[in-house]
This record gives C-alpha cells, structure tokens and sequence, in this order.
C-alpha cells in the first residue's frame, strides 16, 4: 500500500464517520442543521482525497461534469417549492441510482478493455449495481412524473401487466446469469441495462399517489443498495458504508410506512390500490351528497374562536393547495384568542414520509405544535374542534370499523372523536382511495367546500371579527 | 474467497446495523429532511464517478458514460445537501419572526 492509498483510506474513513455523527444529529430538529452541515463536510473530505489518487489520470471530464451538474442541483434545490418536495427528492434519487448504473457500466467497459478482471467477485456486483440502479432512476422518473403530474397519479394497468413484469424481470435475471455464465459482450450487457431501466418504469406505474411515501422510501433504499454494491466493484469501503446507511435508511422507512397503511409492501406494489374502486366510489359518492351538512365561514368561525381547544388534521390537499401558511395564520389567530392549537399529523398524510412536518414548518409553525398519531389520538375527545384540512382517507372512521373497506385496518387519526369536526374540502369526490368516507356523514361534521387557501384564509379572517 | 472481499463484507454487514441504529432514533417530524439527507449522502457514488471519468477508458462510450456519471452524481450531492439544508432551517422550536 502507497502513502496516498493510506491516507486515501483514512480519509474515507472520516467520510463514513462524519455521515454516521451527521445522521445522529437528525435525531432533534435542534441539532440537525449541524448534522447536514458535517454530512457534507464529509463529502467534501471524500471528494478532495479521491482527486488524489493515482488511478485518475485525466480531469477534463471530471471538471465538466461537476460544472454542469452543480449549478443544476444547486438551482432546482433552492427554488422548488416546499409543496413540491416528494418530486425532488424522487429526481436527485433518481440521479444517484442512475450515477451508480454508470459507474458500474464504465467497471464493465473495463472487463471489456481488459483493465479489469472478469472474475464473478467483480462481475456479479457490477451486474447487480447497474440493476438496482437502472430500476431506481426509471422508477424515480415515473414516481417524478406522477407527483408534478406530468401524467395521472391513479394506478395505471392493463390486463396481464404482472404477467409482462414477471416477464421482463426474468428477461433481467436471464441476461444477468448469461453474464456470469461468460457471455460478456456489450450487446448482453446493454440488453440487462435496458432491460432493467423498462422494469423500473413498469413497477411504478400501477402505484398511486398515495402509496407514494411508500414507492419513494423504497427507492431511496434502492440506490443505496445500489452505491453500496458500487463500493463492492471498486473496493471502496466508503461506497459500502453511505450506501448501506442510506439502503438501511429506506428500508425502515419503508416497513414504518407501510405499517402506517397496514398493507404488506407487496400489496403497495403490487396492488395497484385504488385503481378497481376508483369509478365506483366517484359514482356512489354523487349520489349521497344529500347527507352531509354544510357550514358557512361565520358558523365556523365562531365555533374555533369560542372553542377551548382545536386540532387541526392536514392532508395532502393542504400542500396541493398551498394552504399552509393560511393555515398557520389562522392557527396564530385563534391562540391570540386563548385557544389552545395543535396539528395531528398522520404518518403517510402527503407524498413522502414527514412532509406535512416540512410544509407546516416552512409556515413557521413550531415543531413542538406537531404531533405524531399516537400522541395526540388521545386527546381527540377532549378537543373542541377538529379542522380536517384536505385530509380525508388517514380520517376515514371506516378503517376502524368496516371490515369490507379496502382501508380497513389502516390507523387513523381519531378526529371524528371530537365535539365537532369540520372538513375542509375541494369537492364531495372521494378521497384518492375512491372509498366512501362515513365521517362526512357524521352528525358532528359540517363540510366547508372551496379551494382550501382560500376558505382557510377567510376563515383566519373572520375568527379576528367574531 | 478474498481477504479484501471478507473485509468488504463485515465493513458491509456493521455498516447495516449501525444504519439501523442511527435511523431509529430519528424522529417522524424529521423524516422528510432524514430521507433528503440520505440522498445527499448516497450521492458519495461521486467519488466512483471520478474514478470512471478521470481513467479514460473505452474511448468515446467510456467517454460518455463517464460524464453523465458525473453529471448525475453532482446533481445527487449538491442539490441533495442544499435542500436539505433549506427544509431544516425552517424548523424552529417557537415561532419567530413570520417568514
């Protein structure tokens, strides 16, 4: 081992380190400024000590691409709106897994040029990274195009679409083990390549928008998976360790997740959840609207101003129409009046796991404000008021109770525990679920219908007249 | 088996369980910047993309394939800690002056 490779070596080795310590400090909203800060000193550390070493001979390429990618990413992270953050964070995802795909890609060009050894210890990762990866930057393209709605967010299929998909990951299996095997040619190489980009965009169609948090955690696992078996192609244990982290990272989120939905992952991804009820639960819906009762802005009002304590349940109808810094003005006008306020956020509320914590603190409201399901569930019975702010499936009672409901079993935020409960709502369509809600139908609810910033908006108006 | 492939192997297997350590004590408040920081830091994949496009191989495809492993890389690391950085600074114990 040279000097450099030593040193090399340990300055990886503080990469891993300050990665580990910068993702302990995330462990409280006080500290994890700092946490990200040593994240990316960690990078910088890893990037510099690798611009010493003796295997780069050549900076050209390495200086372009860092001067068209920076500005890209820097640019996009600063302007995209917080309302806008499951596609981003898709995108950069996406970017990672590609990135990964590619560097094993260049590994095997090296096998072909006979720079590198051909051996199953260095083929078999480099199949397996470019796979993954392959699947996690399609897969990211397609989750990207359904959250900014490039196309539909309700579940895509087609009859015999397992069947085809089951087809096509043998297809990628099949070339992976000619591969081995001793087929290494680039015509087998690009087919698994390709192969393996046409699987990550057919598993994510048939998945929803709302299972969204789900798809998202799990590509995130996916490209670390991937980077860490990149480290395996290069020998390079600082690839391993970030990887594994950011693998074991959507993993857990994944299984919290889909718990929080109490489906199994192979239902998320499979099921195509929504899709068959879609057109039966619209239809139904129309026909019941006689049952629900409305209220005007003033009723409201003058029920939160006068109310000891509300709580207020957002959903992923709160972020589409940007309703949060509404939200929080009339937050901040009931407690000018001595009311007590608090949020009740569900864990798959929105399209990413913690979004609706992201939003609501861009509008400045306290994270001691916030609450986990568990937490505040309790206090539903002694709160005066719930506000429902374009949530509607994490409140639908028939989780609990109707074993027929495709949701059933699913934890819900008890809001229809509540003296009186107001649901805030664009239209009386369903939720994204296509299923009925009986909470509408509850004589303790009243329904406001509007765009949700601007009733939210009026409401924090009037609160101040009363 | 190799000594380094063993190596690799225990460095991957402790880094799993330290992964889940660490993640389980992050809160669900903090699960969006969580998941936006791990994609910053999976973007370490950069170094590798160095190594691809600084060796020159393969001529024109290596070429290529090295520059837009670079491109996306870069774009995983910079536009993963800055957005993080942003959605973090939002959160704040009390309520401060309005945004």
């Amino acid at each position: 081992m040279t000097l450099t490779d030593t040193l090399l070596a340990f300055a990886y080795l503080i990469t891993g380190v300050l990665f580990i310590i910068g993702l302990k400090f995330l462990s409280s909203p006080a500290h994890a400024r700092t946490g990200n800060t040593l994240a990316a000193i960690g990078m910088l550390i890893g990037v510099v000590a690798t611009g010493f070493d003796a295997h780069i001979i050549t900076w050209p390429l390495i200086v372009i691409g860092a001067v068209i990618g920076a500005p890209i990413g820097y640019v996009s992270a600063m302007r995209v709106k917080m309302t806008a953050m499951p596609q981003m964070v898709a995108l950069f995802n996406g970017a990672g897994g590609g990135a990964a795909a590619l560097v094993s890609s260049g590994e095997f060009l090296r096998i072909l040029n006979g720079d590198q050894s051909s051996g199953a210890s260095t083929l078999i990762p480099i199949i397996l990274s470019t796979i993954i990866g392959s699947i996690s930057f399609a897969g990211s393209l397609v989750a990207f195009a359904k959250l900014q709605e490039l196309m539909t967010g309700r579940p895509i299929t087609y009859a015999g679409q397992q069947f085809v998909n089951g087809l096509i990951a043998l297809t990628v299996i099949g070339l992976g083990v000619a591969l081995v095997l001793g087929y290494v040619t680039p015509a087998v190489f690009g087919g698994l390549a390709a192969a393996a980009l046409v699987l990550g965009v057919l598993a994510v169609l048939p998945i929803g928008g709302a299972d969204m948090p789900v798809v998202i955690s799990l590509l995130n696992s996916f490209t670390g998976v991937a980077v860490a078996i990149t480290g395996f192609v290069l020998n390079n244990t600082v690839l391993i360790i970030s990887g594994t982290l950011v693998g074991a990272s959507g993993t857990l989120l994944t299984m919290l997740m889909a718990k929080a939905m109490n489906r199994s992952l192979g239902n998320v991804l499979f099921g195509a959840f929504g899709a068959a009820t879609a057109s039966g639960g619209a239809a139904a819906a129309g026909g019941k609207q006689t049952s629900v009762r409305t209220a005007s802005i003033e009723d409201v009002a003058t029920m939160c101003a006068y109310a000891r304590s509300v709580i207020i349940a957002p959903g992923y109808g709160m972020a589409v129409a940007q309703a949060q810094h509404a939200v929080r003005e009339l937050a901040a006008n009931l407690e000018k009046r001595g009311v007590d306020v608090e949020f009740a956020i569900h864990p798959v509320a929105g399209r990413m796991p913690g979004h609706m914590n992201v939003l609501l603190a861009e509008a400045n409201v306290p994270y001691s404000q916030l609450h986990e399901m568990d937490e505040i569930n309790p206090q539903f019975e002694h709160c005066d008021v719930a506000l429902v702010i374009g949530a509607n499936d994490v409140t639908n009672p028939a989780a609990r109770n109707v074993p027929t409901s495709p949701i059933y079993g699913m934890p819900i935020l008890d809001v229809d525990k509540a003296k009186s409960i107001i649901v805030f709502k664009r239209s009386m369509a369903t939720g994204f679920a296509g299923i009925d809600n009986p909470l509408f139908e509850n004589p303790k609810t009243a329904m406001l219908f509007g765009d949700a910033k601007d009733t939210v908006s009026k409401l924090a108006a009037a609160v101040n007249t009363v | 088996m190799t000594a380094q492939l063993l190596t690799e192997i225990t460095v991957f297997i402790l880094a799993v369980f330290v992964g889940f350590e660490v993640i389980s004590k992050v809160p669900s408040m903090l699960h969006t910047p969580l998941m936006s920081a791990t994609n910053a830091i999976h973007g370490i994949v950069v170094v590798g993309a160095m190594l691809v496009a600084g060796a020159a191989i393969g001529g024109s495809v290596g070429q290529a394939i090295g520059l837009a492993a670079m491109v996306l890389a870069t774009i995983n690391v910079v536009g993963g800690f800055a957005v993080t950085g942003r959605m973090l600074q939002m959160f704040k114990a009390k309520a401060g002056p309005k945004a």
